[in-house]
């Protein structure tokens, strides 16, 4: 018997969550006032729900089919799994994302799919229902389309016209984990789609000579994302790795993924809780990287073992490591090195360098803009206050450190 | 001096009022703002009439742009900041870039309530489907929604630019908004609770159930960002508590089942021997 549409919905939603991207920011701004269809994007993103693990929904994530002929070790859905398969219809996919749009349970959709038959045969389902959200159904709302590696150049373009985002995992941080790990998949493959795509992205971004105007083409980027903890690649490489993709074929986003056991796991990896602090140390050093001006090399030299503290955030842990250049004038210094003190963000940045235009800024200012003065007490200096000799004491990170969780008596 | 404010929310209305004060020169500790909703009919006619001088003024963009979000705050307080503010900005021209003055900190954080609560709105307003009405073939659709702040004809736009091909309403106890195709009408009428079922809430709770992991709970993380007093008007929320109580079972058992052996298209696929 034929299994209902709820329950592979339950089936293919299951094996669609080990993908971290939920994202459906940073796309054109487009409504549905002039054409009278339905959906919009107008910049930021919206997390219609939360799940019990903290990540937001705002897609409709799943997979087309969990089928699939990769036998990739990670993943829940590789060939030599037990777990239960499904299969929808590219009619149903269109229907559930325009039914859930219209409920207002979702930003749009994001469409993955185990690869069944061949590349493109898999590719050109997952086309057509980009294609017919658009085409037939006037559909405005976003799209995230995984794109199946080695599809072909031909189609991984008509995807671009449709799709706002397009993506391709690079799986883990080196070459060989892939190979290990991901027989069927080719990490020199994967580059080369990356960087065509990257390619078609900028060719379409210059203005044609006729129109002037600029074709729409993955107008949200690309992104990738890479899973943690299932080999023993440390951090500093990691981090390498992103800066690669970020430089290389600016990728607009590199996930990270604690790895997570799953249902019928291989013998080969670890049984392991997914290492969530460490996924979340990889984000904040993912984003001193990309709006705080950090190199990669900085965030990581602090330690031997190329591993980032788990104890302390980053950018606490590259202060204590080089205090030399520490205390900072609020009243004086530059934009740059204000975002390198700790409990500083880009917001209370631009707030400093607005209001001390106008007056000298004491430690009350800042405690109004809601920063945190036992944070940022020992690295600045502000009018009526200097650190002292605090930058000197030798248990300034031990003040720091989370404190020891209490025992009771039972 | 007592100033009644009609329409919360509406910032022509604090605008004229505003305007007023300050050309007679009275001063923003002088004035008393109360709500006639929340007026007794004891208290009725209770404001004083507004002195009407008829001035020009100017004030920085920024500060128009503030006031029209912070005049939505539910607390009255809101349209006393923005009067002090206005009163301070006549001498001191560049007090909103001064972003560590007292008051200026104050109505930003009421504007960033106000948005916040703004795009709650817009992520969980449920829109519930209702029988078609003859004669239009036009899907009908409403929803139910309970803000904090009087959001409903700033918050009420973006629904009109996404939905634009079905008819809705929203409803919520400061007041309502509503689409058909031609016009959007917005109210300051409270409206009660429709309490209405529509059957593709069970798929998106088939849905919200299966793309939560079990090992990765972060329920903190999860209430941060949708309160729990959001809950009682999303259908997928009542799920959450058996969700939670279940995960850590549920990883026990992952890992205590023993290894299977691979499905026979395995080996035909990769043309191994079984």
């Amino acid at each position: 018997m034929k299994k209902s549409l709820k329950h592979r919905l339950a089936i293919l939603s299951d094996a669609a969550k080990y993908d971290a991207s939920c994202a459906s920011s940073g796309t054109t701004k487009r409504d549905s006032s002039r054409s009278g269809g339905l959906g919009s994007t107008e910049g930021s993103g919206i997390c219609h729900a939360y799940a019990p693990d903290g990540r937001c929904i705002s897609l409709l994530k799943i997979l087309l089919t969990n089928f699939c002929i990769y036998d990739c070790a990670y993943c829940i859905n590789r060939s030599s799994s037990n777990v239960e398969r499904a299969r929808f219809s590219v009619e149903e996919v269109i229907w559930l994302t325009l039914e859930f749009y219209r409920r207002n349970y979702i930003e749009g959709l994001f469409l993955s799919s185990g690869i069944i038959r061949s590349s493109d045969y898999t590719m050109e389902e997952m086309v057509r229902i980009a294609r017919d959200l658009r085409l037939k159904h006037n559909f405005q709302g976003y799209i995230h389309l995984k794109t199946i590696p080695d599809a072909s150049a031909k189609l991984i373009e008509e995807a671009g016209l449709f799709a706002d985002r397009l993506s391709i995992n690079i799986e883990l941080p080196t070459d060989a984990g892939v190979e290990a790990f991901a027989p069927q998949k080719h990490p020199a493959n994967i580059r080369r789609s990356m960087g065509e795509l990257k390619l078609k992205i900028d060719e379409a971004r210059e203005p044609t000579l006729k129109t002037k105007r600029r074709k729409r083409f993955v107008p949200a980027g690309q992104s990738t994302q890479m899973i943690i903890g299932a080999d023993a690649t440390n951090d500093a490489t990691i981090l390498g790795t992103s800066a690669r993709l970020y430089g290389g074929y600016q990728l607009r986003r590199v996930y990270y993924s604690a790895f997570s056991p799953i249902p019928d796991s291989s013998q080969h990896l670890p049984l392991i809780k997914p290492p969530l602090m460490r996924e979340h140390r990889l984000y904040q050093a993912d984003w001193l990287y990309r709006f705080y001006g950090f190199d990669i090399a900085e965030i990581t030299h602090g330690r031997a073992d190329g591993m980032l503290d788990l104890e302390l955030d980053p950018k606490l842990a590259w202060a204590l490591a080089n205090r030399d250049r520490f205390p900072v004038d609020i009243n004086r210094a530059d934009k740059e090195m204000l975002l390198r003190v700790p409990g500083f963000g880009v917001k209370t940045v631009m707030s400093i360098l607005t209001a001390r235009r106008h007056k000298r800024l004491k430690m009350e200012d800042l405690a109004r803009l809601k920063v945190s003065l036992k944070k940022v007490k020992a690295f600045i200096v502000a009018d009526g206050h200097t650190p002292m000799n605090l930058l000197d004491r030798s248990d300034l990170k031990a003040m720091f450190m989370p404190r020891p969780e209490q025992l009771s008596l039972l | 001096m007592r100033i009644v404010i009609d329409r919360r929310g509406d910032f022509e209305e604090w605008r004229d009022s505003a305007r007023h004060l300050l050309s007679a020169g009275i001063r923003p500790e002088a004035v008393e703002w109360l709500d006639r909703g929340g007026l007794g009919d004891d208290l009725f006619g209770a404001d004083d009439a507004a002195p009407s001088v008829k001035t020009t003024l100017t004030v920085p963009r920024a500060f128009v742009d503030l006031a029209h979000i912070v005049v939505c705050h539910a607390d009255l307080a809101a349209y006393a900041v923005l009067y002090r503010l206005l009163w301070r900005l006549q001498i001191e021209r560049h007090l909103l870039s001064i972003t560590t003055d007292p008051d200026v900190v104050r109505a930003h954080q009421m504007a960033k309530s106000v948005g916040r609560d703004s795009h709650k709105m817009k992520a969980f307003v449920r829109f519930k489907e209702l029988p078609a009405v003859e004669g239009r073939n036009r899907r009908q659709f409403l929803a139910w929604f309970e803000p904090d702040h009087y959001i409903v004809g700033r918050t009420a736009g973006f629904f009109q630019r996404r939905f634009a091909d079905m008819d809705w309403v929203i409803a919520t106890p400061k007041g309502s908004a509503s689409w058909d195709g031609d016009a959007l009408t917005v109210s300051a009428q409270p409206a009660c609770n429709p309490e209405l079922v529509d059957d593709t809430d069970d798929l998106w709770r088939t849905y919200f159930a299966n793309i939560f992991n079990p090992a990765r709970l972060k329920v903190k993380m999860m209430q941060t960002e949708m309160p729990k007093k959001y809950w009682k008007n999303l259908p997928e929320a009542d799920l959450i508590p058996d969700l939670i109580a279940g995960a850590e079972d549920r990883v026990r058992a992952m890992a205590a089942k023993p290894a299977t052996t691979a499905p026979k298209f395995h080996y035909r696929i990769h043309k191994i021997k079984g």
